[in-house]
């Protein structure tokens, strides 16, 4: 009897894994088969035909190479502004008490629950207007206002486990405020702000709605795709589709650790 | 204090401040008098061009039944595979490492990953074909077959975004004190007792969170549907990047980002209001 519960158990905690994989497993089969694969009937579960000439011709066709130049720049520069406008917040946030402090708190959820068609449509008559329209930098802006929320309260989290007396040691030392932040709390914090830029960077790799909007010849992949979505082939959308899975994979493998920190206390 | 350290949280919010000032208050303004204005006078022709388009009504019926839909099931299932990670003896770090995978992966991705499968040539059809359901290929994504297209957005959507109510579950559940539990077991309760008196109820703040964010984000269905059903399934969030790319009419497009807006903080304040916990309750 106990036997047989814990079968059933382990059985079905590998059927939840399988379903989160086969079906990446499937489009992967889609990305490599090309147009021979997409039309075989019925399908294999196995590899047959697969062949990287079908991913090397996505890659070729035009358009596609510059869209992903274009995502990574704008998942770069997300990354970069969110770290750089969050971090200091969340430092604030975590080391003083200070009047406003829930206010700014308030700020940060209100971001989140808006959704981003309200942010995205009144600024592409802004950035057609100051010439950020149609850049990499202007989307990277729109995908900030998202992924600085996440940065500021995720960093406050981190910084509030550094112990103050490690800090505060540091100053009887001789530090100044500045070096002490850069000589202890920093190092023991850069594990996680790395993290969080990971993060940031997955956030703006897959933002399909503002830089649809905002983008006509510059668009990111996601763009890219969106617009071309109607008129190309199967093999075509299978291959993009899979190219936009593999870099969040490998970065979620990399924040593993930091998942839950990240969203257990960011969600509070 | 001194005045430079009291001025000094100030000085590092305030960057971040600017920043969403400029890009998230003002075009919350703009966006607001956009959908209200037309030709520069104060008008609701948007809102009544957006009512009386033939896609409206669909657009909305579509989106709540996929609320309704899918997040009910994300909830369960996202609490089953968080209790049954807490009962695994090995092997925890990796099943929850792939059941956390999809969090990586963007809506356009998650639609195009269930195309593969439930195309007319696809796996489904395939494995269908095999055990002599179907004769041949089958189309299940079109405008003739609407609830097995709804179905697809389902799946591919539950697929999707059931990672991130698992993550905040799991979360809250590493904060519930292990005394509760033991002192329960102490009184001969049952497993099932003590995940609905004990579990349960604790877990209120993290299912809040959870029930709030996803229900915001499945509003805003949009890149899931166009993937599987292109403009077979009309949603609101759909409605407004046709409204805006295609029509370039920016004033209609509004008028849906408002609509969408006073849904999710509709649905927010339930939430809140629902599954809000008495300071009594608290652990």
């Amino acid at each position: 009897m106990i036997a047989l519960r814990r079968t059933v158990y382990i059985a079905g905690i590998v059927a939840l894994c399988a379903w989160v994989l086969v079906p990446i497993y499937f489009i992967a089969l889609g990305a490599f088969g090309g147009r021979i694969g997409v039309f075989r009937w019925p399908k294999s579960i196995w590899p047959g035909d697969t062949s990287l000439a079908a991913m090397q011709l996505f890659l070729q066709v035009e358009g596609v190479g510059q869209a992903m130049v274009n995502s990574v720049i704008a998942a770069a520069i997300t990354m970069a502004l969110s770290i750089a406008l969050g971090a200091p917040a969340g430092y604030a946030l975590a080391r003083f008490t200070f009047p406003g402090q829930n206010a700014y708190r308030l700020l940060i959820l209100l971001t989140r629950a808006f959704p981003l068609a309200i942010l995205a449509l009144p600024l592409t008559v802004a950035f057609i207007r100051i010439g950020l329209y149609d850049t990499a930098f202007g989307v990277a802006l729109i995908h900030t206002a998202l992924a600085l929320p996440f940065a500021a309260l995720v960093s406050a989290s981190l910084f509030q486990a550094i112990p103050r007396e490690l800090e505060e040691a540091a100053w009887v030392f001789g530090c100044t405020r500045l070096q002490a932040f850069m000589k202890v709390v920093l190092p023991l914090a850069l594990p996680g702000i790395a993290a969080t830029a990971i993060f940031a960077f997955v956030i703006s790799w897959n933002e399909v709605f503002a830089a649809s909007v905002l983008t006509v010849r510059n668009r990111t992949l996601t763009a890219y795709l969106l617009t071309v979505l109607a008129e190309s082939p199967l093999h075509f959308r299978f291959a993009g589709g899979f190219l936009l899975i593999v870099p969040s994979i490998v970065f979620i493998f990399a924040v593993r650790k930091y998942l839950f920190a990240m969203w257990g206390i960011a969600n509070r | 204090m001194t005045l430079r350290s009291r001025l000094l949280p100030y000085l590092l919010l305030a960057p971040s401040v600017a920043f969403l000032a400029a890009l998230f208050l003002v075009p919350l303004v703009q966006t607001i008098s956009l959908s209200f204005m037309e030709d520069g006078t104060p008008s609701l022709a948007n809102y009544s061009r957006m009512v009386s388009d033939i896609n409206f009504g669909p657009a909305v019926r579509n989106t709540f039944l996929l609320v309704l839909t899918v997040v009910p099931i994300q909830i369960v299932m996202a609490l089953a595979m968080a209790m049954m990670l807490q009962k695994l003896p090995r092997g925890r770090d990796v099943a929850l490492w792939i059941w956390t995978i999809p969090l990586g992966i963007s809506d356009l991705a998650a639609g195009l990953v269930w195309l593969a499968i439930l195309q007319d040539r696809g796996y489904l059809n395939s494995a269908l074909y095999g055990l002599g359901l179907i004769d041949g290929p089958t189309a299940w994504l079109t405008y003739e077959t609407p609830v097995a297209l709804f179905l697809g957005v389902v799946v591919a959507e539950v697929w999707r975004a059931t990672a991130i109510v698992l993550v905040i579950l799991v979360a809250g559940l590493q904060l519930i004190p292990k005394e509760y539990k033991e002192a329960a077991e102490v009184f001969g309760a049952r497993p099932w007792t003590i995940f609905t008196r004990i579990t349960l109820p604790l877990l209120k703040p993290s299912l809040q969170t959870a029930l709030i964010l996803r229900t915001v984000l499945a509003f805003e269905v949009f890149a899931v549907v166009y993937a599987i059903g292109g403009t077979n399934f009309p949603v609101l969030v759909g409605e407004a990047y046709n409204w805006q790319r295609n029509y370039q009419n920016t004033g209609v497009a509004a008028a849906y980002a408002m609509l969408i807006v006073v849904i999710s903080l509709a649905a927010t304040v339930v939430f809140l209001w629902a599954l809000r916990t008495k300071p009594e309750q608290q652990p």
